[in-house]
């Protein structure tokens, strides 16, 4: 433990940002990316709360990774990860009620959300504390940055609004711009979504497939 | 003349050939000279049988299918105007109103859409593809008259875009791209493309007519009159409350998007269509068999409403169920292409239609849904169609 942080980690950390991103490669997490981007806020709310409890939920796995019995491990990791999103929504819903509101079951669902399983079974399960915690956090902004992403064209092209606030002027809507009623609906975030890969994988020539 | 228009060609070809000036333009080029001149290249190895009329001829054979389509929508356009408005005008007057209304729509439809051909041909270095000159031409067709323009061009854009280019262009599609660009609209800005404010336009066009509307006037086509009725027997009107019966659907003074009114223009259109081979008599006839069948099921079994116990008949003349079959559901990229799977393809569209209207009051208007559906399932049944046939052949060969 020379550094704090190694090159390895580094790669740890940025891997998912951007060359193992959880949804434009892996594409897991796809269902709640189309159910909460129609708004900044929720997305950014929901961005990091996946962030907090993969983090975390790494972290404890992690720890305990010696001591599960490998026939139980899912349910291990199943009680883990249920806890932690029960945290974090009893959280959301005494200082950001609204919010809560607005995403409804979906933080429930993160414990079905396969980002979390995913990282739990293939990195925490074999990596120490430390590194299992950046691959979290990793992972956790790599979906977030999607969905902050989504969630801006959605938003703004949808409602003329950003965070709530109004950006498109009024003098538009006089002109007679009038807000897209697709970009509200949830096909709309998967063409986005789809956009993204477009580009990244235009950026990334190794990982366009054969 | 046309020696003449081919030693013109000739001269210009060199300035967008490799080395020429106008090198970077040489797929815009080429698309018009392939447009113009039937090329004369031909394969260099094996042995290939050419059809006598490539692809851009065929295109050309649909897009003058669709003309008397649209030119009794721009006469029906002038016509609905000066109806609402109450005014006695001549036939000119009505068609030159008409004329300036749709002639923007088709203007912003052919820009934007053969814009982005040209560029994406001109980054991926293809040749420009013909595929856009029927989308092109059926797009204003299948809108409301009173579509903002900046809206189409957005809808065009996203449909070439989308439904097109993302798929590897013309011939490559699945979906229908000028029905996709319906879909866009209908979903995207949903107050412009339904209720019973854009069917008929009101307002001047170019300074030509315009005026206050008759005290009877109301705006909404058949299919939102049964949409919204509260009873199931309605009576339905045109927009100031005479009478509407099956005659009028058919000959098409009703109000609606352009191009889908009138079925004898559509009639005309499809036995061109049917005379050249461009289209399939099997898919067309078994959308309005499919279509008649389910809806005289409701009739006689259906539920209480409007739409239920609107005639069979009624169903195939209004809204745009004709225009579909004839000219979205028999378009060969994205239809069914096996013989036998023409049938199922064709019947499941009229099905689906009917009962997209019957049963779903949020649309009152089922066709481009079923269109775009059966889109989907096209290559399913294709591959169905194919495994029973090879599955046939091979018992029969197993019995000798």
């Amino acid at each position: 433990m020379s550094k704090l942080i190694s090159d390895k980690t580094k790669a740890v950390f940025l891997g998912p940002l951007s060359k193992n991103n959880p949804i434009t490669v892996q594409v897991l997490g796809i269902c709640s990316a189309l159910a909460v981007t129609a708004k900044l806020e929720p997305a950014l709310v929901m961005g990091l709360s996946v962030t907090i409890i993969v983090a975390f939920s790494n972290v404890i796995i992690s720890l305990l990774r010696n001591t599960i019995p490998n026939r139980i491990r899912i349910i291990v990791q199943l009680v883990v990860v249920a806890a932690l999103v029960t945290i974090v929504s009893e959280i959301l819903k005494a200082f950001a009620y609204d919010v809560s509101v607005q995403l409804s079951v979906y933080i429930g669902l993160i414990i079905t959300n396969c980002i979390l399983m995913g990282r739990l079974e293939a990195f925490a399960m074999g990596n120490k504390p430390w590194e299992s915690f950046i691959d979290g956090l990793g992972n956790g902004f790599g979906y977030a940055w999607i969905l902050v992403v989504v969630a801006f064209f959605r938003e703004l092209f949808g409602s003329g609004s950003l965070f709530g606030f109004q950006i498109v002027p009024q003098a538009m809507y006089d002109a007679g711009y009038v807000n897209n009623g697709l970009m509200i609906l949830p096909p709309m975030a998967l063409i986005l979504v789809a956009c993204i890969i477009w580009v990244h994988r235009a950026r990334n020539k190794e990982l366009q497939e054969k | 003349m046309s020696n003449k228009l081919r030693k013109f060609v000739d001269k210009l070809k060199p300035h967008f050939s490799k080395g020429g000036k106008f090198e970077k333009l040489h797929s815009v080029f080429d698309g018009f000279e392939t447009f113009l001149f039937v090329p004369n290249t031909t394969s260099k190895n094996g042995t290939h049988i050419h059809d006598a009329i490539d692809s851009k001829r065929t295109m050309i054979m649909v897009v003058m299918a669709l003309v008397p389509a649209l030119l009794f929508g721009m006469f029906n356009v002038g016509y609905q105007h000066y109806l609402a408005i109450g005014q006695e005008v001549g036939f000119w007057d009505k068609f030159l109103f008409g004329l300036l209304a749709v002639l923007p729509t088709v203007v912003v439809s052919y820009v934007v859409g053969l814009g982005i051909e040209f560029i994406i041909a001109q980054i991926k270095g293809h040749e420009i593809q013909e595929g856009f000159l029927v989308t092109g031409f059926l797009i204003p067709l299948i809108v409301p008259v009173d579509t903002p323009l900046w809206m189409v061009a957005v809808a065009t854009a996203f449909a070439v875009i989308f439904a097109k280019e993302v798929f590897g262009g013309t011939g490559m599609n699945i979906f229908n791209v000028a029905l996709v660009t319906r879909a866009f609209l209908f979903f995207a800005y949903p107050t412009f493309m339904s209720g019973d404010t854009v069917w008929v336009r009101v307002g001047t066009t170019f300074g030509l007519g315009g005026g206050s509307v008759v005290d009877s006037y109301s705006g909404a086509t058949v299919l939102g009159q049964i949409s919204v009725s509260p009873t199931s027997q309605v009576a339905l009107t045109d927009i100031t409350g005479n009478p509407l019966g099956f005659w009028d659907g058919f000959v098409g003074l009703i109000p609606g998007s352009v191009g889908e009114t009138s079925v004898i223009a559509i009639l005309l259109g499809a036995v061109l269509l049917l005379f050249t081979g461009v289209a399939s008599w099997k898919t067309m006839f078994s959308v309005f068999a499919g279509g008649a069948l389910i809806a005289l099921l409701f009739n006689l079994f259906g539920p209480d409403t409007a739409a239920a116990h609107f005639p069979w008949y009624n169903h195939l003349v209004f809204g745009g169920f004709a225009f579909g079959a004839v000219f979205m559901a028999t378009d060969p990229v994205t239809s069914a292409r096996t013989e036998t799977g023409k049938w199922i393809y064709g019947a499941l569209i009229g099905a689906m239609a009917i009962i997209i209207r019957v049963l779903n009051p949020g649309y009152p208007e089922g066709m481009m849904l079923a269109i775009l559906l059966m889109n989907i399932f096209a290559p399913l049944i294709d591959y169905y169609v194919v495994e029973a046939n090879i599955k046939r052949r091979l018992k029969r060969a197993g019995n000798k």
